[in-house]
């Protein structure tokens, strides 16, 4: 998400962890491991468990031994929770989050418009969560404890890599000094300044913005409403731009944009921080957990595949923090590429289905860049135009509809759509529901016993393969062993009491949805017939 | 829809000077504000963004080209 010196950074460790002595260390061959990650953070962990929880052993690699350089990543979405969720941490997520659904934008003293980014009701999981970055990585690591499958090793250091035609040869410095690793793919999941970047060689060029946002966490009493406030020129922080979004613990994240010009030696001092957060809370009653003053940057590698290197999350592409699209991408990035690297160590799908990784993600990273370059330029204008632009939709969006919907404080994620050779074109007329390519919606459903649970549920309770939704009209779709089925059939299935699901993907009698390992619609039928759902299932496993 | 470069008004001289006087009395700095609102509510009652593309290539090049007579023209008195 963001770039910062970590000189520049006050934080409080939050949990440590012991370095162990891994048997692998002793022997004079490197071992052979299917898959290596390297990177301990949400991106990694949560790959890691993915690819356990399907079958395979995974070492997860970290250089560092705690967790907890500040706050990071606040936010957490829709989609990310569902994620958890088949990772078996989102319960636990959302229990200690705050959730939110409602924005705030307000330009001088007084609120221009607010949005819900979950207006309508009957989904499992809210818009989003606020969650320190901290307890995210802190759930994920207890959950990487309970499968034997992951090996988690702590001050493990890649220090070099050596691509073979077969496998990677990764050197590793330990405190007992280094050793050697065989893996057939490395996924590198070490962040916005990767090593494993520099020792293929890649770039990572993009766009960096000068102006200068000081980020503080505080501690304080406050009745603030659980919301996202974003200021434009608040009396408080004359010219420019605030935010104000609530955690746990009683911590508020706020962000306040300064100069470009702005001293960060000087700027950094909670002796200066203090009086300006002062003034935009009225009161000084408040503790710092976290200050940090960021430029932000939107950069990408140009490929995420490096031959059997695979580059998932800030380490693959960086965008600035107006719009959740760090953290939140990057698990997105895990959830594509888990289920294809199943395939693929499996042998059921061909090495070059990884190609859709790159091809799905490289898209979905730049409409992430994209979006997030567009807030920062409104945030801070590149021109005296851009700034005359911006004044004058601010001031139009006190009456205009029009003029509100131009004010960009940042859009936050949605699930990407993906223009894909994996998904099933359309064969007949649909009017509504997701098309392919698009993410699953979520419906309350309820199972024979009249309990109620969600579509998320049903499906993670498929084991995470490619499902069949199925909208029965008495007849039982014919489907290929390999493939998990919902059925909606209040007699034989689940019942769709409220018809939410029916109305959400324009289900009519006999309607079918064909659910991809990540919760994407890879196609849909109004009449499915066995050949149509094999020749849709083969060309979203790649086989075709 | 594309870009539309007929005369739509009745009274094109009525459009004009409605502009002109609505500048009249703003210093420069007021002038481009209002021009700038001016084209963001326009823009949005036209509401079609490969009508908007087009309008601003012909802007732009229409612009680039004067400028460059201009900076032409200027070379030849010195």
């Amino acid at each position: 998400m963001v770039q910062a010196n970590p000189a520049e950074t006050t934080s409080r460790a939050k949990v440590q962890f012991g370095y162990r002595r891994h048997p692998d260390q002793e022997r004079p061959e490197p071992t052979e491991h299917p898959v290596v990650v390297v990177g301990a953070g949400p991106v990694g962990l949560s790959f890691a468990i993915d690819l356990a929880q399907r079958g395979h052993a995974v070492v997860l690699l970290d250089d560092a031994d705690r967790i907890g350089e500040g706050s990071r990543a606040i936010c957490f979405s829709k989609r990310a929770l569902e994620y958890w969720d088949r990772l078996g941490v989102g319960d636990r997520m959302v229990a200690k989050g705050v959730v939110w659904n409602v924005g705030r934008i307000f330009h001088g003293p007084s609120e221009l418009y607010q949005f819900n980014l979950l207006p309508e009701p009957g989904h499992k999981r809210p818009a989003f969560i606020n969650l320190q970055q901290f307890y995210a990585e802190a759930y994920l690591v207890d959950r990487v404890d309970e499968l034997s499958a992951i090996s988690l090793r702590w001050r493990n250091k890649v220090t070099a890599l050596e691509q073979r035609n077969d496998r990677v040869l990764l050197t590793i410095e330990t405190p007992d000094g280094p050793y050697r690793l065989s893996a057939q793919y490395v996924i590198a999941c070490d962040g916005a300044r990767s090593t494993l970047r520099q020792m293929v060689g890649a770039d990572f060029s993009g766009k960096v913005f000068e102006d200068q946002f000081l980020i503080a966490d505080v501690k304080m009493a406050a009745d603030f409403p659980t919301e996202r406030w974003f200021w434009f020129d608040p009396p408080f922080h004359a010219g420019r731009s605030a935010l104000l979004h609530r955690q746990p613990d009683d911590v508020w994240r706020i962000d306040l944009q300064l100069s470009r010009y702005a001293d960060p030696n000087v700027e950094k001092q909670p002796d200066n921080v203090r009086p300006r957060i002062a003034r935009m809370l009225g009161h000084d009653q408040f503790e710092f957990e976290w200050i940090s003053l960021y430029k932000f940057q939107c950069r990408r590698m140009e490929r995420f595949i490096h031959g059997r290197v695979i580059f998932a999350g800030d380490a693959a592409h960086q965008v600035s923090p107006f719009g959740a699209r760090g953290a939140n991408s990057g698990l997105e990035d895990a959830e594509n590429l888990a289920w294809k690297l199943d395939r693929v160590l499996r042998g059921s799908s061909p090495a070059a289905l990884l190609e859709t990784y790159d091809l799905e993600r490289s898209a979905a990273a730049d409409e992430n860049i994209r979006e997030s370059t567009r807030a920062t330029d409104f945030m801070a204008p590149n021109s005296h135009q851009e700034a005359r632009l911006r004044k004058v939709v601010l001031a139009l969006a006190k009456e205009t509809e029009f003029a509100k919907r131009m004010v960009n404080g940042g859009r936050l994620s949605v699930p990407s759509v993906y223009a894909t050779p994996l998904s099933t074109a359309d064969a007949e007329n649909w009017q509504s529901g997701p098309c392919p390519g698009t993410s699953m919606l979520d419906a309350p459903l309820q199972d024979r016993d009249g309990r109620p649970l969600f579509l998320t549920d049903a499906f993670a309770a498929q084991g995470k393969r490619f499902t069949l939704l199925s909208f029965e009209n008495g007849a039982v779709p014919d489907v290929p062993d390999e493939v998990g089925m919902i059925r909606i059939d209040r007699e034989r299935g689940l019942a769709d009491a409220e018809g939410l699901a029916h109305l959400r993907y324009g289900a009519e009698p006999g309607t079918s949805y064909l659910l991809r390992p990540d919760g994407y619609v890879a196609a849909r039928f109004r009449h499915p017939t066995r050949a149509a759902i094999e020749a849709a299932m083969a060309r979203a496993a790649g086989l075709n | 829809m594309t870009l539309s470069t007929s005369s739509n008004f009745n009274k094109p001289d009525d459009a004009f000077r409605a502009i002109v006087e609505a500048h009249r009395g703003l210093s420069d700095l007021e002038s481009a504000d209002l021009d700038a609102a001016l084209v963001l509510i326009l823009a949005n009652h036209v509401g079609d963004i490969d009508v908007l593309r087009d309008a601003i290539a012909l802007a732009k090049r229409r612009m680039m080209e004067a400028h460059q007579q201009q900076t032409a023209a200027s070379g030849l008195q010195k």
